[in-house]
């Protein structure tokens, strides 16, 4: 019943063994060592367990380890710089201290990754579409917009390629 | 007494000063540890089986088939665990309700925990607890409070006798005189509904017994005083036996992550199994058996005024269905106690507090512990008068407000406000929402049919933690001390380590302490490191609860920088041939006052105090150079007399919220296109934090008075019991929220700071309330049930004309 | 909330998925985006014995277009979809409601055939498929059969597909040439991204006078699936759908309507929503047609 699977997770190859019924967010916590994905909910409407899969922000605990055979995710540990750096957006979350907790924040990075990859110069009613399947419960999301505009223009100034899209 | 700051507002560095929290570094980096990121070796994971009644009788528990499943390791019940086992801390004094972490006998509402698997992992106890067959035979039950009430009502503990955990009244003041003599009265009735501010991350707990060392250690994502006593406790074992590690990050918690149930059950099994034992709960498991639900109130004001809108006397009973487990909970009707009056010179106040218990999941402590629903019915009462009298809401408020001159003021319930200046945060609000266009703009909005008003709160956040609510509410528990401890190091570096005994869950109290500790040794708190301990090796205090830490931890960090600062000037003076009056202390320095180019840096001073004994002071025979610094919380101390009159907090940080909102009249959805909060929490030591707070705290506040609810069918089953059915505000429901800011220091703390931990809370729902009933009262209409939800405000405006 | 125990395929081709489910009897089930299905795994209210896995297969994916008819296969990827020039231009109903759907993140997985299979009532792309009368593909080992929209959906989480068939492609209507094309679809829910609690879907197409010759509506949250207003569009066609009009007209599917109460709404709330909500979309959907036109009309003057 078990099945193996070969995936790229922040750009290294991983395989693994693993039962159909294990959630891709289980996987990557449990059995790739990456805790920085969180569980909030479990039924796919918090976004604490958001990832990128083939580039595109996606809720991890709604889907099996199993469907991600063959596909490239990027988690919070592969959003650094080349040089192992934070990335801009990172440094942004800091710089107007978009958190409190922490528990929602490595989603909430995805997100805004996601948002931000495709879509350079948003409008503060884009980023708060972008964020709006993210729920945060300590910051009341002002901080959080705040931090997704500043790391926008700062890219825009100096684009940088995030590790994780490497390989 | 607190030790006071040697910098003030003019010479400041590091207080006051924006700077990057401290702690934010490793979530941004996805480096957090959280207890779910805890493993230890051989650790199993415990699932739940919960109850589909209301209440029933437990009959039988069939296990077999469950444990014959590969992988599960034990299956315990709640009469086996309270065999062995003492009852869970009970706040009031209530001897004949005994609650534990499984169901005893009987089970006292849906989703109640009874059966606990021990498993591998958690999957496959998840599986074993679907193979478990439990025999109920269905009880009588009660869900609607009124009717818990009713000495008929069946009991939900039947050893207590009644559902009425607590009931007393109050009398502060001539309330009688002063209902009869004023010209006017109103009443109302007014509904807080069942919500909680639910963390994104679950409880969660692992517990592992040591036996070489008897410790069972704990790692929990917890906020809670007294846990390792509580523990110890129920177990039945030495508090010194329990060691609760302090430096787990917490997802959240806002007051309701107190899991003493789930680390009773953890404990016991990792005791008994020799093996480390692992329960977090899932979001089903949590939202209805976690006993993490806040609130649930029926309000019943009433108040006494003249002719000019001054409020002379008010009555307030208040209703709280506490649900099957009690807990803290009921102590969250006493806390109001300390602000009862609100911003306003009110003269007198009979509080009516009633505690009842119903066949519902269990409520905890949630931020602000009972203050917030207080401030809805203490702003709805001004709104009447005004409305009543024809006057301005906002004239009204400033004639009852306590005036700036009147500090510290005295209120009929025996606290003491520390300092304000509400007339000026009004105003500061009223600039920032540029006030006269906002009614411009609901005026014009009003023109063309919308549905628009805008709402006003004056609400005060009591801070600090005397906690004196626990010997009003329990004649038996006589605690009149509520301690906070920081414990600072320098090494023989010169390095400054901190050590708080607490868990922090988003305040940022690594920053907080190192900010200090900074400002009050003139060295960089990016510099100082902060650590967290634990319930063992921690000095004594009373964790974030009730808006404390910046005046606890603040005041006792200074404390201890203080007698590290004294020590450094002993040393250096005689390392530099003079006494300490000839010596200045400065930014990490001693130097000669005379001749400022002689000095010895901290660094230096250490060295000397840990390795150069030659080089001590004579009469100094203590080595190093550390400090511990305990302090009482101000004005904390005495018991309350007999008419229930006592100081509780002893810091009142207060705000202004002006918001405006529209109703859509077909669907009821309410949108906030303005909101504007001006806030004095006095001196902020960490700008962005406090901004946070106050902002958050807003958000928690829209969700209550919004969108949130525990909603109940007569069945007593719990409808709204996951996120599907629970809403929360997203990103597109709390507005871009603007503050503006004022400081009236407290003359009680180390740098003039009071709470805001618990923010935006405390006056939100108040605000949005107002608005909503603004935008309704042109049409004679009111909503005083919160949650407002969409499908109510529409019924209430189904026939109200559209114009044009 | 883990899922039980179940046997994974990863499908390659149609006929294997066809394969495995005739010989499961009942006991598979197909996975898509899994934004619905995994959450109910999650909660084991679902617990197929197989799951098979279409994400792969290359013929259950793309969109097509003729004169008359854009298909979209099942697996399309409602972010896909939402970028689609073709769906944006042939289907200007479906490009507005998919918005609607969900939040970005569950659009990235979700697709438009598993949407519709999963029988959700309020879910917006079933609504926009009964506004317009689409049709879907359902294939087995028996062979191929076609249905209309309005005879899939059967209830709550109920479709007429049998246990052993798999939705191939949806086959949507393109508006009729020649008309100015408005559209609205307009929900209320507990809160954004959240499934509607009342939402309605609403294509208008006027002529050159103004005159209303081309009108697909339908509401969803006030009956077990959506319903579309045939007697409504009949009330309006040929008018210039004037306000008292509409309000008249949009009265007329109260009798359709069949709404239950729940913890979110009652059902005299959504009764009452439901036709409000319409006849205003309606309005809507008509001022955005006419400035449509009138931005053509621009056009061909410069």
């Amino acid at each position: 019943m078990s099945r193996k699977i070969s995936l790229t997770v922040n750009g290294a190859a991983l395989e693994a063994v693993v039962e159909p019924r294990l959630t891709l967010v289980d996987f990557l916590r449990d059995q790739a060592g990456l805790t920085g994905t969180h569980v909030g909910c479990e039924h796919g409407v918090c976004g604490a367990c958001s990832v990128l899969f083939d580039g595109a922000p996606i809720r991890s605990c709604l889907m099996f380890a199993v469907q991600a055979d063959g596909h490239a995710m990027t988690t919070v540990e592969g959003l650094r710089d080349e040089d192992g750096s934070l990335g801009v957006l990172q440094d942004s979350f800091w710089e107007t201290h978009a958190l409190q907790c922490g528990y929602c924040t490595p989603g909430m990075l995805i997100a805004a990754e996601g948002l931000l990859s495709s879509n350079p110069d948003p409008t503060d009613a884009e980023i708060r579409e972008a964020i709006a399947g993210n729920l945060c419960r300590c910051t009341g999301y002002v901080q959080i917009v705040e931090a997704i505009r500043l790391a926008a223009a700062r890219r825009r100034q100096q684009p940088v390629t995030p590790m994780g899209d490497q390989g | 007494m607190t030790e006071l700051s040697m910098t003030g507002p003019s010479n400041r560095r590091f207080v006051s000063v924006k700077r990057r929290p401290k702690e934010d570094g490793r979530f941004i980096s996805g480096s957090g540890r959280f207890v779910g990121d805890i493993k230890r070796p051989g650790m199993l994971h415990i699932a739940l089986v919960t109850s589909p009644y209301p209440a029933a009788r437990i009959l039988s528990i069939e296990t077999g088939a469950a444990l014959a499943l590969p992988g599960v390791v034990a299956i315990l019940d709640g009469a086996a665990l309270a065999a062995v086992s003492n009852p869970l801390a009970n706040a009031v004094h209530t001897p004949g309700v005994r609650c534990y972490s499984l169901a005893n006998e009987v089970v006292r509402y849906v989703g109640e925990w009874v059966v606990a698997v021990v498993a591998e992992t958690r999957t496959l106890a998840e599986d074993a607890a679907e193979l478990i067959e439990i025999d109920y035979e269905a009880l009588p039950f009660v869900v609607d409070a009124e009717e818990a009430l009713d000495p008929t009502a069946p009991p939900v503990h039947a050893a207590h006798g009644s559902n009425v955990l607590y009931h007393r009244t109050f009398t502060w003041g001539p309330v009688a005189e002063d209902f009869a003599s004023q010209p006017n009265q109103l009443s109302f009735d007014l509904r807080w509904g069942r919500s909680a501010p639910i963390p994104v991350e679950t409880f969660g707990v692992v517990a592992e017994w040591d036996a070489g060392a008897e410790i069972l250690e704990v790692w929990a994502s917890i906020q809670m005083p007294s846990y390792g006593e509580q523990i110890s406790g129920a177990l039945g074992i030495p508090f010194n036996q329990v060691r609760a590690h302090y430096d787990v990050d917490v997802g959240g918690s806002y007051g309701v992550k107190r899991g003493i149930k789930h680390t009773v059950l953890a404990g016991f099994l990792a005791r008994k199994l020799g093996r480390a034992v692992r329960l977090v709960e899932d979001r089903l498991e949590n939202m209805v058996g976690g006993d993490m639900h806040g609130p649930d109130r029926e309000f019943r004001v009433a108040v006494a005024f003249d002719d000019q809108g001054l409020v002379r006397s008010m009555k307030l009973r208040v209703r709280e269905d506490v649900g099957g487990h009690t807990g803290r909970a009921p102590f969250q009707l006493g806390k109001p106690v300390s602000a009862i009056v609100g911003a306003y010179q009110i003269n007198s106040v009979e509080y009516e507090a009633i505690a009842v218990s119903t066949n519902k999941t269990g409520q905890t402590a949630v931020r602000g512990f009972g203050m917030s629903p207080t401030n809805v019915a203490i702003e709805t009462a001004i709104d009447k008068v005004a409305r009543q009298l024809g006057l301005s809401r906002l004239v009204v408020r400033q004639r009852n407000f306590i005036r700036a001159d009147q500090f510290p003021y005295l209120i009929p319930s025996g606290s003491e406000y520390d300092s304000g200046d509400y007339h000026t945060v009004l105003g500061k609000a009223w600039d920032l929402a540029q006030l006269d266009r906002l009614l411009e703009r609901r005026d014009a909005a009003r023109r063309v049919g919308k549905i628009a008003g805008i709402g006003f709160a004056t609400c005060l956040e009591p801070g600090g933690g005397n906690s004196a609510f626990e010997p009003l509410l329990n004649p038996k528990n006589e605690t009149t001390t509520w301690p906070e401890s920081c414990v600072i190091k320098v090494d023989r570096t010169g390095g400054i380590t901190a050590i708080i005994a607490t868990s922090t869950s988003g305040q940022g109290h690594e920053t907080l302490a190192a900010t200090i500790i900074g400002e009050e040794l003139g060295i960089d708190p990016n510099l100082i490191r902060v650590l967290h301990s634990d319930t063992l090796s921690g000095m004594p205090g009373n964790t974030p609860v009730a808006s404390r830490m910046a005046i606890m931890l603040g005041g006792a960090a200074t404390g201890a920088a203080g007698i590290i600062r004294n020590k450094a000037i002993r040393i250096g003076a005689h390392n530099l041939s003079c006494v300490p009056d000839q010596v200045a202390y400065r930014d990490g320095v001693v130097f000669r006052l005379d001749d400022p180019s002689q000095q010895l840096t901290l660094g230096r001073i250490a060295l000397i105090a840990h390795r150069e004994f030659h080089n001590m002071p004579p009469g100094m025979a203590e080595p190093g150079l550390q400090a511990v610094h305990v302090l009482q919380v101000p004005k904390g101390g005495s018991l309350p007399t007999a008419d229930g009159r006592v100081q509780m907090y002893p810091c009142y940080s207060f705000s202004a919220h002006i918001v405006y909102a529209e109703i859509d009249r077909l669907t009821g959805k309410v949108t906030l296109p303005d909101y504007v909060i001006a806030h004095d929490c006095g001196t902020v030591i960490n700008p962005d934090i406090v901004r946070g707070m106050v902002i958050g705290g807003a958000a928690h506040g829209i969700g209550a008075a919004l969108y949130e609810e525990f909603t109940y069918d007569d069945t007593g089953q719990l409808l709204s019991g996951s996120f599907v059915d629970y809403v929360m505000p997203s990103a597109l429901e709390v507005p871009n929220i603007k503050l503006a800011e004022h400081c009236t220091p407290s003359p009680l703390t180390s740098h003039g700071q009071k709470g805001v931990g618990e923010g935006g809370y405390l006056g939100a729902p108040a605000a949005v309330t107002s608005a909503i009933n603004d935008a309704l009262s042109p049409f004679n209409l009111e909503c005083l049930t919160l949650p407002m939800r969409a499908s109510l405000l529409s019924d209430l405006l189904v026939d109200t004309e559209t114009l044009r | 909330m883990k899922a039980a125990v179940f046997d994974y395929s990863r499908a390659e081709s149609l006929d294997e998925v066809l394969a495995i489910l005739s010989d499961a009897g009942g006991e598979a089930r197909i996975i898509a985006g899994g934004q619905s299905l995994v959450a109910m795994m999650a909660m084991r209210l679902a617990r197929p014995e197989i799951l098979i896995d279409i994400n792969h297969v290359e013929a259950l994916a793309g969109i097509g277009t003729t004169s008359a008819v854009v298909t979209i296969r099942a697996c399309t990827r409602q972010a896909a979809a939402e970028k689609s020039v073709v769906i944006a231009a042939d289907i200007p109903l479906l490009a507005a409601a998919l918005p609607h759907v969900g939040h970005i993140q569950t659009r990235n997985r979700g697709t438009i055939g598993g949407s519709l299979a999963h029988g959700d009532p309020t879910a917006e792309i079933l609504l926009t498929a009964m506004a317009l009368r689409a049709e879907v593909v359902l294939a087995s080992t028996h062979g191929i059969r076609n249905l209309q929209i309005a005879d899939f959906g059967l209830g709550p989480m109920q479709t007429a597909a049998a246990d052993d068939e798999c939705l191939t492609e949806i086959r949507f209507p393109i508006p009729p040439l020649g008309l100015s094309i408005g559209t609205v679809v307009d929900e209320i829910s507990p809160k954004a991204g959240d499934y509607a609690v009342v939402g309605v879907a609403v294509e208008v197409g006027l002529d050159d006078a103004g005159i209303c010759r081309h009108l697909r509506l339908a509401a969803s949250g006030a009956s077990p699936v959506p319903v579309s207003a045939n007697p409504v569009e009949a009330a309006l066609l040929g008018s210039t759908l004037g306000s008292a009009d509409v309000a008249g007209a949009a009265r007329l599917l109260d009798p359709l309507l069949d709404p239950e109460s729940d913890v979110q709404a009652s059902a005299a709330y959504r009764r009452r929503v439901a036709v409000g909500m319409l006849a205003r979309a309606i309005e809507l959907a008509r001022d955005r047609a006419l400035d449509r036109s009138q931005n053509q009309n621009k056009g061909d003057l410069t």
